[in-house]
């Protein structure tokens, strides 16, 4: 059985390992490792168009993951005080945006955004006072808002999960000594859920930066860097493309790790 | 004690209002959406027209080699999922050693997190014909073509989903209470039959939301079969994706949309339903 377990952690990471390689190799050729170079990794960066793709990633991952851990952890904390009917309403919401493949969410955000769009743009135009009227488009906000669904429904389920671990105890205790209720959360509540609230922040970035199918719907006329990566391997394999891959997988497997090191924190124990 | 209640419920939905906002923003009304167009018409230069017709869900068997494709290799490959998964797990949950099991469940979490994209580019890489072909070539077995195969889809998703197969059976395994095993074998029991009576009952609950979490992904997967089946193993994914975008028939690509989230909801009652039946708890959660 050890063997076999073996056998199995060789197959998950060799490839990548193999990716990783050859994003070194001095030769355009894949089959023959030539020499040590770090040549992939100065043409990916000085490619204007990766490096655009590369920015918007950023921006769409730093933003919807912003919002996410807001908007999530406010959730959980808010669905500590509803009744259990409510709450299994908004779990099954969660649920759903959690489990429902991404080709559907991005198709149906696809369609009800456009047929939003249609109704809004002829009204903002008609109410507009000059000749040019701002038009709503797919873009931005659009990948923000689909990668955010997601994103949101994870950090409240970490965060909800960490709250019903808390010691109630302590909650009491700090109301009996005549803590305000907003002194209570900042000083018992926030210290024990937060870092919940960083890994869920962490892990919303690491979905939104790696996702590819959500964003192929609703990205519009704007490129991220996964869709850009598909693009290019659609035109071939190359090594300037193994050169992105293991920038991004580098970037992926230290934000998960930072983020499963946070969520095995010890409680502060003050 | 009136205006203390009025603050609490005032909080409490501040608290809740964005998500709730975004959740029907972009889950419930796009579904309701996506639900309206399943059953219009396709405008004549593409895009949607209102009607009421069932010609869409009609039309379904256009798209016979995609749904087949699709319910012959998601299930296919949720069991090669399973086959390979529940040793590593029970290996992981039972017997590895206290500080090696840390460390490997982390190597079992990174891939689940990292991008699909790039670890099916590595097989491309190594399927490719610079890859294990070339090995082979070099030993004597001249062009064997691995790439733009069912098989390569099929190891594509073993390669994409086994962690997420592993996490829920793991769970499900380390929370078994080892006095049973011990208490089975006590009692005459076999280790086979210590397996089959006790650990593998007990585990279904893992087993069976692993299977349906992978299955139910595996329905809408698309990059795996375009990069790995090379346009040549068409899955549900890949019809939605051209109806979408490139032949722009809306209500009909709504009206498969519509269907795949409806055997999705099928998938998941079953396995549900599989589960309680068999050891009485229901489901593990994975947060």
């Amino acid at each position: 059985m050890r063997a076999f377990v073996i056998a199995v952690f060789a197959f998950l990471y060799l490839p990548i390992a193999l990716v990783v390689l050859f994003s070194f190799n001095a030769g355009h050729h894949a089959s023959e490792f030539t020499g040590f170079s770090v040549q992939w990794y100065g043409k990916a960066l000085a490619n204007p168009f990766l490096v655009e793709a590369l920015k918007n990633s950023l921006f769409i991952a730093t933003t919807s993951a912003s919002l996410a851990a807001l908007c999530g952890t406010a959730a959980a904390l808010g669905l500590a005080r509803v009744s259990l009917r409510t709450r299994a309403v908004f779990d099954a919401l969660l649920g759903a945006a959690i489990v429902v493949p991404g080709v559907v969410i991005g198709i149906s955000t696809l369609v009800a955004l456009v047929q939003l769009f249609a109704v809004v743009n002829p009204f903002l135009a008609s109410i507009w006072p000059d000749d040019q009227p701002p038009r709503l488009s797919l873009g931005y906000g659009s990948i923000i808002a689909a990668h955010g669904l997601f994103s949101m429904a994870l950090v409240t389920m970490i965060v909800g999960t960490r709250l019903g671990s808390l010691d109630r105890n302590l909650v009491e205790a700090s109301s009996d000594l005549y803590a305000t209720p907003l002194t209570t959360f900042r000083s018992i509540v926030l210290p024990q859920i937060m870092p919940a609230v960083v890994a869920g922040f962490l892990l919303a970035f690491t979905f939104s930066f790696d996702d590819f199918i959500v964003a192929f719907f609703v990205a519009g006329a704007q490129t991220t860097l996964p869709i850009y990566v598909f693009a290019s391997i659609r035109r071939g394999v190359t090594p300037e493309i193994n050169a992105i891959a293991t920038i991004v997988l580098v970037a992926s497997v230290l934000l998960v790790v930072l983020a499963q090191w946070q969520l095995r924190q010890r409680k502060p124990s003050n | 004690m009136h205006g203390n209640k009025f603050r609490h419920n005032l909080l409490t939905a501040l608290l809740l209002g964005p998500a709730a906002a975004w959740l029907v923003v972009f889950l419930v009304l796009p579904f309701i959406a996506i639900a309206v167009f399943s059953v219009g018409e396709r405008a004549p230069e593409g895009g949607y027209q209102a009607a009421f017709t069932l010609a869409q869900y009609a039309n379904l068997p256009a798209r016979a080699t995609a749904f087949w494709n699709t319910m012959m290799l998601a299930p296919m490959g949720a069991l090669a999922c399973l086959l390979v998964a529940y040793p590593v797990a029970y290996y992981l949950a039972l017997q590895a050693a206290q500080r090696w099991r840390l460390i490997l469940l982390a190597l079992v979490v990174i891939p689940f997190w990292t991008s699909l994209l790039m670890r099916t580019y590595a097989w491309m890489y190594v399927l490719g014909g610079r890859g294990i072909p070339a090995l082979l070539a070099y030993v004597g077995f001249e062009d064997i073509r691995l790439i733009n195969t069912p098989g390569a889809v099929l190891l594509g998703i073993v390669y994409g989903y086994l962690p997420l197969m592993i996490l829920p059976i793991y769970v499900s395994l380390e929370r078994l209470d080892r006095r049973l095993l011990e208490a089975s074998a006590d009692l005459g029991a076999t280790p086979l039959s210590t397996f089959l009576g006790v650990t593998l009952k007990l585990s279904l609950p893992g087993v069976m939301t692993g299977f349906s979490l992978v299955m139910i992904l595996l329905l809408g997967e698309y990059l795996i079969p375009t990069l790995l089946g090379g346009g040549k193993v068409f899955f549900i994914g890949n019809a939605l994706v051209d109806l979408f975008l490139q032949s722009r028939n809306w209500p009909f690509g709504s009206a498969i949309a519509i269907t795949l989230v409806l055997v999705s909801v099928v998938v998941l009652i079953a396995a549900n339903r599989i589960s309680t039946r068999v050891s009485g708890a229901r489901r593990v959660d994975l947060i």
